[in-house]
């Protein structure tokens, strides 16, 4: 707990890391206080105020079927959350364990499955999921496990080469030599040791998938509509974006603040722990 | 040398075996099949039944990849379920297309990606650097539709400087599409030179600061000099495997900003192709971006190791 403060402390002294964490907790607070605080129904759908300019009673206007768009911007970013934490937990975690277990194991096995995930990162994220939401449909019962495993493809390369600077250090031969299970090594020695980077990379993840959900609504293929999201609400005004700018700019300013934000945090934090190497691109 | 290349390119085809399997036993392992999928809930008794004799998909699944397999390989794709028509000549010009709106982007974004890359790295955290950086780092972690949307609305909408929408049919002349690429492109150029330009940036610090500069600095060799002669043919080889791996990633990309944009391409057929739930289809476009991904690397790695002889001497 203590070294958990003194990590976030030293993130807070970083100018960028502090406005990045502060854009964050923002973004936070928003999506779980919206409900409370939205002046309209983000669903309802109304004739008489279709695209007004911002006023007063519509504070970011209202959309070419007379909705809300304070009330879905502020909301618009709730559902992708949701699916995103599922899936980045779902990714960690298969990912993380193969990794360290191919690691440690290695020989024909380690091979082996390296070969597979080569070949799976080599249809790009989005194919992959695309050939998944056909077969499988939308939403997120569907997208969570296939964002999970797809997702979890870097997570094992990234968790099987923090593993490998370990498996040869003296206290993984010793816990061999007195007979631990491969388990108990992984779990016990090994894990411990990558905690770090491998939670740095889970934040990467996150905005990651959280890119990848909104492209998918965007493309209609993520988040299902009566539920309001910024990539959906994007695609839906775009062809009006010349006579009512309010209606894109605004998901577009709260998606692109979370995902700045993020990303300055995650920088400042892979500096505190002394994690030179963040993985930036999607991907091997 | 020549055993080095042969292995590369042999596993290459292993990786790509590997593909073929990944796209076609992923879904065998999923409940339901391309019949499933395309009818909805009107498959059901009799519908479903004719569809699956129809696409075959009441024999085994292993008599049915080595069909699926042997067909591929020369060259049939295979039907497309909302077209009826072979997926090889709906495919073919989209591919084409493709590739036209991808070497635009990358003729224009690796030369600008390099020179900003060795202009940050020659000036270390000055403030052209801090400039280049920032404006990268911006420009790879907004995502492309927002990218796309944001130059839509300044060149197209405010500017009018040219379309927004490419309304081209796909069977266009080059050079027309080449015309209309220039928005999707410059999406594109936006995020490949942004990442490329990190990876050219960190490698000229890090030769920079390589004992052989530091002896020609020393020596008194013209600092001129030492850029042309030293920093850059060092910096720019272990760049190249990474454009590799960056061309791969900008086809992910090229399935969203070709929807932005409406550009006939592979992509945009992709997204048609889900919303029609044509699964054949979908298979077959995820396998040629496979297809393209494999080749691009295997040619990066193989121009990496024409141009170092130091990688010939290691084992792959």
């Amino acid at each position: 707990m203590t070294s958990v403060l003194a990590t976030l402390g030293a993130i807070l002294r970083r100018p960028s890391g502090a406005a990045g964490l502060a854009i964050v907790v923002l973004h936070v607070l928003i999506a779980i206080s919206a409900p409370l605080i939205v002046p309209h129904d983000p669903a309802l759908q109304d004739s008489a105020t279709i695209l007004q300019p911002p006023s007063t009673v519509h504070l970011f206007g209202t959309d070419r079927l007379g909705r809300d768009v304070f009330s879905r911007t502020l909301l618009g970013g709730r559902e992708a959350m949701l699916i995103t934490t599922l899936s980045t937990a779902f990714a960690m975690a298969w990912g993380g364990v193969l990794g360290v277990l191919v690691a440690l194991v290695g020989g024909k096995l380690d091979a082996l499955v390296m070969r597979v995930v080569d070949a799976l990162v080599s249809v790009p994220w989005i194919l992959l999921v695309m050939l998944f939401v056909t077969a499988l449909g939308t939403g997120t019962a569907a997208l969570v496990p296939v964002l999970g495993f797809s997702y979890g493809l870097s997570v094992v390369y990234l968790a099987r080469s923090a593993a490998l600077d370990f498996v040869t250090r003296d206290f993984v031969l010793a816990a061999q030599a007195r007979g631990e299970s491969q388990w108990t090594i992984a779990s016990r020695e090994l894990l411990p040791n990558v905690r770090d980077s491998l939670a740095v990379q889970g934040a990467m993840q996150w905005s990651w998938i959280f890119l990848a959900v909104s492209s998918l609504s965007f493309l209609g293929m993520g988040v299902a509509p009566p539920a309001p999201d910024w990539g959906q609400m994007i695609s839906d005004s775009r062809g009006i974006m010349r006579t009512a700018p309010w209606t894109v700019i605004w998901p577009m300013f709260f998606l692109s603040s979370l995902i700045i934000g993020i990303n300055l945090a995650i920088d400042a934090w892979a500096k505190v722990l002394g994690i030179d190497r963040v993985q930036r691109t999607p991907g091997p | 040398m020549f055993r080095l290349i042969v292995g590369r390119a042999a596993s290459s085809v292993v990786t790509l075996v590997l593909i073929s399997l990944v796209v076609f036993i992923g879904l065998e392992l999923m409940p339901g099949d391309a019949c499933t999928a395309y009818l909805g809930r009107d498959g059901k008794g009799a519908v479903l039944d004719s569809c699956r004799e129809r696409m075959g998909l009441n024999r085994p699944a292993s008599e049915r990849f080595l069909e699926w397999g042997g067909k591929t390989l020369s060259g049939d794709l295979g039907t497309s379920m909302q077209r009826d028509r072979p997926i090889t000549e709906i495919v073919g010009w989209r591919l084409r297309n493709t590739l036209v709106l991808s070497a635009v982007a990358a003729l224009a974004g690796i030369p600008l990606a390099i020179l900003l890359g060795v202009m940050a790295g020659l000036r270390r955290d000055g403030p052209l650097d801090l400039f280049i950086s920032s404006t990268a780092i911006v420009a790879m972690t907004i995502p492309e539709f927002i990218s796309a949307t944001l130059l839509i609305l300044i060149f197209a909408v405010s500017l009018g400087w040219t379309a927004g929408v490419v309304t081209i049919g796909y069977k266009a002349p080059i050079l027309d599409l080449v015309a209309v690429s220039v928005l999707p492109a410059a999406t594109l150029t936006l995020i490949l030179a942004a990442h490329i330009m990190r990876m050219v940036r960190s490698s000229v610090i890090d030769v920079l600061e390589s004992d052989y500069v530091l002896m020609a600095r020393l020596k008194g060799v013209p600092w001129r000099q030492i850029v042309w002669r030293h920093v850059l043919p060092n910096s720019l080889l272990p760049a190249i495997s990474v454009i590799g791996l960056t061309i791969a990633w900008l086809l992910g990309g090229v399935v969203i900003v070709e929807s932005v944009f409406n550009y006939p391409g592979l992509g945009r057929l992709a997204v048609d192709a889900v919303g029609d739930r044509d699964l054949p289809l979908v298979q077959a476009i995820a396998l040629l971006f496979g297809i393209i991904y494999v080749i691009t690397n295997l040619a990066a790695d193989l121009i990496a190791l024409l141009l170092n002889p130091r990688l010939r001497t290691y084992r792959t």
